[in-house]
């Protein structure tokens, strides 16, 4: 019966932890709409017969709606329709709500790929391998245009937009590759702009991992922030062939370390550390011991939980959301950074932590000159 | 329905009491004015339909078939920007509206005639502005110019963005007028429980376009500055904010789907009570509804936005409130068809296209709710399914209750009939074109292939080719059309003066109306549409 809907409504294999239960939902609403439309056009069918015209001077009948009819009119389909926003409502919360535990990925958009960038190192474009049976994080950004991340067997999608950044997650249920492609229009090439999934059974994943790890040097790391040196079109184009089967992304060869080891020396060459400690030191900055999480009291009274969008926008719109107790004194990144370097930064800050669980509170700053004048 | 009725057409109508060029292109006459705006809608309807014959053939195979991509990509921006903004949004409006609202209310033209004949000028400015964008370079940024890629697309957006830009005007200015003819232009006996549906719903939709249409001028100034001087409103690397446009532009856009559609729920109303000899089931709850879509309209633009970003709250929010939006649809439907019960009912073609609206209508707005269920339109939101759904609703409904309109309105206008059988012939040929061109789309969408696509996986192929299949049959339909009807102009038989035996107030005016519509100021007894009452034949 369940085979019978999904292949009769032309929905793609359930490869997530949520598709069946979104595809359920399917299946009522479009099978209630057939019923309802029935319903309606027997009963129109039953008045052209019955009430076909007779004669030129037929007259007829003032027939009135009353209360009680139209009542019933807004009432049934009202209710019904709430009940299915109610039933929606809460499977989109949940798609919208990755788990504490989740593995994070990094995926930045771009004319016309898909880069993907792991916290423990290795980047490619074009295929993003996860683990079966294990929640994936992705935090979605664009270098360029707004892009739109979407795996119909995942029944997911989100948007990648440039200067911010979205997440969406997914449970694979099943070793396989599948589909992944761009929904929102970007340009010349958006119907090529394709990448695949590939969900590997934990065995697999660790064997992979494990060969990122300790292979050879050169096949380690990568990142999606080098200078491109490879012509953009080429890995989208062969993704253009549409063969799932057959793996076309590539491995991109760059600098080395994990994201957080590229994270700290992105702070350094930028210039973070001369106004953020990592040693939980107060300075002219929050600290970043313990940032990550950290419910920060901002200047207009309101309080923020430094998560990844709110440490997006601080660098980008420093501004903006002020932390009490500091002066207005950082600049704007916005264009200056990369987006991996971004993400680079992001992984790092989520590495420092000290031992204390509760969460902290920053101290106040300090504006001394740093280096002696 | 007698043919030698014809005589008792008037000897001087507004078609024939002047017939120099100069007379029509600077005319004051609404009824000129709705005639000219005809035309003009429907040039932008065969321009708007070669455009979707060029997508629909390019997508017969997965790889390019007859052009590039560029070119793709252009050709469904041009389809959608001529559709929308030249096509839908006028047509019923500005060409029946036009035509018929003040004769329903009994008035001598519109409050400002001037006005409204400016509104058509600046609708051909409009229009030529943006028809010489797009054979100049073409845009590639699709109807809803989304940012930032509008704002660095290669080709030339900013002739087309003021094109629209421009017509906007002349929507706003139609709208004022309109409101203010139904204001102050009824005729003794006209009271507001009175005022025919088409007129409602006519008046409702002025008030959108009145509030709405300034909202979209500025952003599309503010992505034309964002263009020619580099301003950074919608650019992050400048601190700007590229959901802005989103959020913007739907705040006019969701409405203006209601600007396209509750004119034609308007049409369909006068219709169904006209081939049925009905008063309609519940007047009052089909105006109230009106003013409902047009209220709730305004609050549910983030349902285009459930995967961009925005909080899942306002995404609950939004879904709930497009839910009621469903609602006030729903009850139009329940109406229409209650209408027909004790009814005598006269299957003409007319009546046929309601069939039409009826069913797609309800298939879009069932889809409607379907895509407002938040955790679905995770999967559909920018596939084939959403271009399913609002072909459906939004086309269907108006293309439909635009070709009833067309027929039923078409003796009044010129004084003759159309030929009954082509025009049956040519109905059913629209309406199966039309499901099977957007059926598949649904399943398509399901599938997961995104809109706007020049290229598709292979085991899509089969349904696209079905949907081609249906787009030719629609194209095939509306060439009958034309040549019928111009025919009909020509050698059509002459049109008694009520032609339906209809008890619609546009049908106290000759047939087709004399210059001023009436020779003597018309009484309304009766409420509209009420065919208890035996009447005796009225020569105005
Ligand atoms: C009554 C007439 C309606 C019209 C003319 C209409 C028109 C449209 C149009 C033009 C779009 C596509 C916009 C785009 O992305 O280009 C659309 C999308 C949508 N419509 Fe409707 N619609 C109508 C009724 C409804 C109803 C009753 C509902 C909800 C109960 C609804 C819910 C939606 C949703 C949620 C989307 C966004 C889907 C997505 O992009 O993922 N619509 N509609
Ligand atoms: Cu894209």
């Amino acid at each position: 019966m369940e085979e019978l809907f999904r292949k009769s409504l032309f929905l793609p294999e359930q490869a997530s932890s949520i598709a069946k239960d979104v595809d359920h939902l399917h299946y009522a609403i479009i099978t209630a709409a057939l019923v309802m439309a029935a319903l309606i056009f027997g009963f129109a069918a039953y008045c052209l017969i019955r009430f076909r015209r007779r004669s030129e001077t037929d007259v007829t009948r003032k027939v009135q709606g009353t209360l009680g009819w139209e009542l019933l009119f807004v009432g049934v389909p009202l209710t019904t329709f709430l009940v299915w926003f109610y039933i929606g409502y809460h499977d989109f919360i949940r798609m919208q709500t990755p788990p504490p535990g989740a593995m994070d990925v990094y995926v930045v958009g771009k004319q016309w790929m898909w880069k993907f960038t792991y916290p423990e190192g290795p980047n490619s474009i074009g295929v993003l391998r996860v683990p079966v049976g294990k929640p994936v994080r992705l935090l979605l950004t664009s270098r360029d245009v707004i892009h739109s991340f979407y795996v119909p067997a995942f029944r997911i999608k989100q948007d990648a937009i440039p200067g911010a950044y979205t997440q969406t997650w997914f449970e694979v249920t099943k070793p396989g590759s599948y589909r992944v492609m761009c929904a929102e229009y970007c340009g010349l090439k958006h119907s090529e702009m394709w990448a695949e999934v590939v969900a590997l059974s934990e065995a697999d994943w660790d064997a992979w991992m494990k060969e990122q790890r300790e292979g050879r040097v050169a096949l380690r790391d990568a990142s999606p922030s080098g200078p491109e040196r490879e012509e953009p079109g080429i890995p989208a184009r062969r993704v253009a062939r549409y063969d799932a089967q057959e793996p076309h992304g590539e491995v991109m060869y760059g600098e080395r370390g994990t994201l957080p080891e590229r994270g700290e020396r992105v702070a350094a060459e930028r210039g973070c550390l001369r106004c953020h400690t990592v040693d939980g030191t107060a300075h002219i900055g929050p600290t970043w011991l313990d940032l990550y999480g950290r419910q920060e009291r901002l200047t207009n009274g309101e309080t923020v939980v430094a998560d990844e969008a709110y440490l997006t926008e601080s660098m980008m719109k420093p501004q903006d959301r002020l932390v009490e107790g500091y002066e207005p004194v950082m600049p704007s990144y916005q264009g200056q950074l990369e987006a991996a370097e971004v993400a680079a930064l992001l992984e790092y800050i989520k590495t420092l932590r000290s031992a204390r669980l509760e969460n902290t509170r920053s101290e106040g700053p300090v504006y001394e000159p740093s280096g002696g004048k | 329905m007698n043919p030698a009725a014809g005589s008792n057409q008037p000897a001087v109508t507004y078609l024939n009491h002047e017939t120099t060029v100069a007379s029509w292109l600077l005319t004051r006459d609404h009824k000129r004015i709705g005639v000219m705006f005809l035309v003009g809608v429907i040039f932008a309807l065969l321009l708007g339909g070669i455009f979707a014959m060029a997508l629909r053939i390019e997508l017969l195979t997965p790889g390019p078939t007859v052009m590039g991509p560029m070119t793709y990509n252009r050709m469904f921006t041009l389809h959608g920007v001529t559709m929308v903004w030249l096509f839908m949004i006028p047509a019923i409006p500005s060409a029946f509206g036009n035509f018929v609202l003040p004769i329903m209310l009994g008035a001598k033209d519109v409050a400002f005639p001037r006005l409204n004949l400016a509104s058509f000028y600046i609708y051909l400015a409009g229009s030529m502005l943006t028809v010489f964008g797009m054979l100049w370079s073409g845009a590639d940024t699709g109807w809803t110019f989304y940012t930032p890629y509008s704002t660095v697309s290669p080709t030339t957006v900013t002739p087309i963005l003021l094109g629209v830009f421009i017509i906007g005007f002349s929507t706003i200015i139609t709208g004022l007028n309109f409101i203010t003819t139904v204001h102050t232009l009824r005729a003794p006996g006209m009271h507001w429980t009175r005022i025919p549906l088409f007129v409602w719903t006519i008046y409702g939709t002025s008030v959108i376009q009145v509030v709405a249409t300034p909202v979209l001028g500025m952003v599309l100034l503010l992505v034309t500055a964002e263009r020619v001087l580099g301003m950074g409103i919608f650019d992050p690397s400048r601190g700007g904010d590229p959901v802005l446009f989103q959020h913007m532009f739907w705040f006019y856009s969701h409405p203006a789907v209601y600007i396209m559609v509750l004119p034609a729920m308007g049409v369909i109303t006068e219709v169904v009570c006209a081939y049925s000899r009905k008063n309609i089931f519940g007047y009052k709850m089909v105006a109230a509804s009106t003013f409902g879509i047009a209220f709730v309209g305004f609050f549910t633009w983030g349902h285009h936005m459930f995967v961009s970003g925005q909080s899942t709250f306002g995404s609950g929010i939004f879904g709930v409130l497009s839910m009621l939006v469903a609602i006030f649809t729903a009850i139009k439907i329940f109406n229409w068809v209650a209408t027909l019960y004790g009814g005598s009912i006269d299957l003409k073609v007319p009546l046929l296209y309601v069939l039409g609206f009826i069913f797609l209508l309800m298939f879009g707005g069932m889809t409607g709710v379907a895509v407002a269920t938040t955790s679905l339109d995770v999967h559909w939101h920018d596939t084939y399914f959403v271009v399913a759904h609002f072909h459906y609703i939004m086309v269907g409904a108006v293309l439909m209750a635009f070709l009833a309109g067309l027929h039923y309105w078409w003796p009044k206008m010129f004084g003759k009939l159309y030929p009954e059988r082509w025009s049956f012939l040519a109905a059913m040929t629209i309406i199966f074109g039309f499901i099977v061109t957007f059926l598949p789309q649904f399943l398509l969408g399901n599938m997961g292939m995104p809109r706007r696509y020049y290229e598709y996986p292979r085991e899509m192929q089969w349904l696209h080719v079905l949907s081609t299949a249906g787009a030719s049959l629609l194209a095939f339909g509306f060439g009958l059309i034309a040549i019928y009807l111009l025919w009909s102009l020509r050698y059509g038989e002459e049109a008694p003066m009520n032609a339906w035996g209809s008890r619609g107030y546009e049908w106290y005016s000759g047939s087709p109306p004399v210059p001023h519509n009436f020779t003597e100021a018309p009484r309304f007894e009766r409420e509209v549409h009420d065919y208890t009452v035996v009447e005796g034949p009225r020569v105005y």
